[in-house]
């Protein structure tokens, strides 16, 4: 109840300032000064971001468990985890997109109650699931070139003291490779968010989509797109900074491989 | 044997080059697999269709010229919006090197802004705020939409090729450039004479990679409302209004952009082995 009557009310001078900025200039920042405008464009920020968080963690995660897949013994396993690869890193994501969207999620429908046919998952979570998938391929690659960069004796050594495969590429190879492939990560990271936009497509209520329907409504399209502009920039600077922060808290000092 | 029983590399046989051989064979499979699982999902199709309606491979391949049309306009917009973003970025990337501190700035910004802000918001800000025709002169020049999001996604390469050109000079051992000044080659000489020469090797590679990603990115031009290959075939099945054809469509389309992308990276994976310094 709180929220929506502070809302109403709206009087904050911060806000009020923007809308003596649309009458003194016609610079038209609805989103700061109309209530519904800020609620929505706060929600599409929300969803962008969640949307940003869970594709990162998950492609992250794909990253490591593809990158251990491709050196397994198992031959099959690896021909599918390349396939995988190629096959994701020379198609359009937007198509990969509505290919799950639309292809297979006409299959994967299910009848209520009622009788009505709803999908069974959801458009934020195909976006999840293909923005994973898409850049996942990516990061594969990217552990991959990071690991075949650990000396091959700090490998032989861990052998040599009896650590298993798996053992030894969570203890020794993984913590080495992670912090030699961490500025080609922090690049395809980028890449992931600002892929993101891409959900627009299949109707995720993110920050873009969200966007357009505001200078539909608004016809105010330039300041619109200055905002979002400014907001990507922003964010990728963000996951940037951190990163970089990262990083340098990774650091062995001394360690440098060749 | 003791080879045959254990997996310590120690006491493995030494084979030259064994460690990567699995993952990193060409797989002359890739195409293979998804041809079978367009294949297969023909199959499955006409499996589920109704009786009486035409059988889904005759119609692919009613409307293979119709997606060859839409596909040669993304090859169009792929090369115009490759050869400006080039054209621009190397000057920009130029000027990140550029001894003179504002235009160093201003460049640097320019390749930020446009590096870190997603291609679809590109597209949407040039198809927006570009008008729809322009005057040149005396003549009236219209503006396609093809056209502008062309501009839009060359903004974007442009960035990109950019910070190559700048990784590429920067990455020119510095005795080139002492040797060069020592023989008395002036600043714009050593550039263009020397420096700039050894970074086309250097570039290459990451260039081919940078517009394999620009044709997958063409397919973005869709949301924009360009009549190419996605949009036509979000038409085509339209027209049809048949689900069972959904998969195998999309597979289809998706076969034109990984037979279009593939060999660009596989040469590109070859090209880097080959220019690689040990």
């Amino acid at each position: 109840m709180g929220d929506s009557q502070k809302q109403a009310m709206d009087l904050h001078p911060v806000w009020e300032w923007f809308r003596w900025l649309h009458e003194a200039t016609g610079i038209k920042l609805t989103i700061f000064y109309d209530a519904f405008d800020r609620a929505r464009f706060w929600n599409g920020f929300l969803t962008s971001v969640r949307l940003m968080a869970i594709c990162v963690a998950a492609s992250v995660a794909i990253g490591v468990i593809g990158a251990w897949a491709q050196g397994a013994r198992l031959r099959l396993l690896r021909l599918a985890m390349q396939g995988y690869i190629q096959f994701f890193r020379n198609t359009p994501p937007l198509v990969q997109l509505y290919f799950f969207y639309f292809a297979l999620g006409s299959y994967l429908r299910m009848t209520t109650e009622t009788g009505l046919s709803v999908p069974l998952v959801s458009n934020f979570a195909w976006a999840v699931i293909g923005l994973s998938l898409y850049a996942g391929a990516f990061n594969v690659e990217i552990f991959r070139a990071g690991i075949e960069a650990v000396p091959r004796e700090t490998v032989e050594a861990a052998e040599a003291l009896g650590y298993s495969r798996l053992k030894a590429y969570v203890f020794v190879i993984l913590p080495l490779a992670f912090r030699i492939s961490l500025p080609a990560l922090n690049n395809n990271l980028v890449n992931l968010i600002k892929t993101t936009t891409v959900a627009y497509a299949i109707a995720v209520p993110e920050m873009l989509y969200v966007a357009n329907q505001i200078w539909s409504d608004e016809l105010n399209v330039p300041e619109m797109m200055n905002t979002l502009l400014i907001i990507y920039v922003g964010l990728v600077g963000v996951l940037v900074y951190a990163m970089t922060r990262w990083e340098r808290a990774m650091r062995i000092p001394g360690y440098a491989p060749s | 044997m003791i080879a045959g029983r254990t997996d310590l590399p120690v006491l493995l046989p030494f084979r030259p080059g064994a460690r990567s051989a699995g993952a990193r064979r060409p797989g002359r499979g890739h195409a293979l697999a998804l041809v079978s699982g367009l294949v297969l999902s023909i199959g499955i199709g006409d499996a589920l269709a109704a009786p009486g309606v035409p059988s889904i491979l005759a119609t692919l391949v009613k409307w293979t010229p119709l997606l060859a049309t839409g596909f040669l306009l993304n090859i169009a917009i792929s090369f115009i919006a490759m050869a400006i973003g080039t054209a621009l970025g190397t000057l920009l990337g130029l000027m990140q090197i550029s001894l003179f501190r504002p235009v160093r700035g201003f460049s640097w910004a320019m390749t930020q802004f446009f590096r870190n802000a997603p291609w679809l918001v590109l597209l949407f800000y040039c198809m927006l705020l570009l008008p729809f025709e322009m005057p040149i002169g005396q003549a009236i020049v219209p503006l396609p939409a093809w056209l502008k999001a062309t501009f839009g996604l060359s903004l974007a390469v442009m960035a990109n090729v950019s910070e190559l050109v700048r990784g590429a000079v920067l990455s020119i051992p510095s005795g080139q450039w002492e040797s060069s000044e020592a023989l008395a080659f002036s600043r714009r000489q050593t550039l263009w004479m020397i420096i700039l020469p050894q970074c086309v090797k250097r570039m290459l590679p990451p260039w081919m990679n940078l517009y394999a990603i620009l044709v997958v990115g063409t397919a973005l031009a869709s949301i924009v409302g360009v009549n190419e290959a996605m949009t036509l075939t979000g038409d085509v099945l339209a027209a049809e209004s048949r689900t069972e054809l959904l998969v195998p469509m999309y597979l289809y389309l998706l076969l034109w952009f990984f037979a279009y992308c593939y060999p660009i990276a596989r040469a590109t994976v070859a090209l880097e082995r080959r220019f690689q310094v040990r």
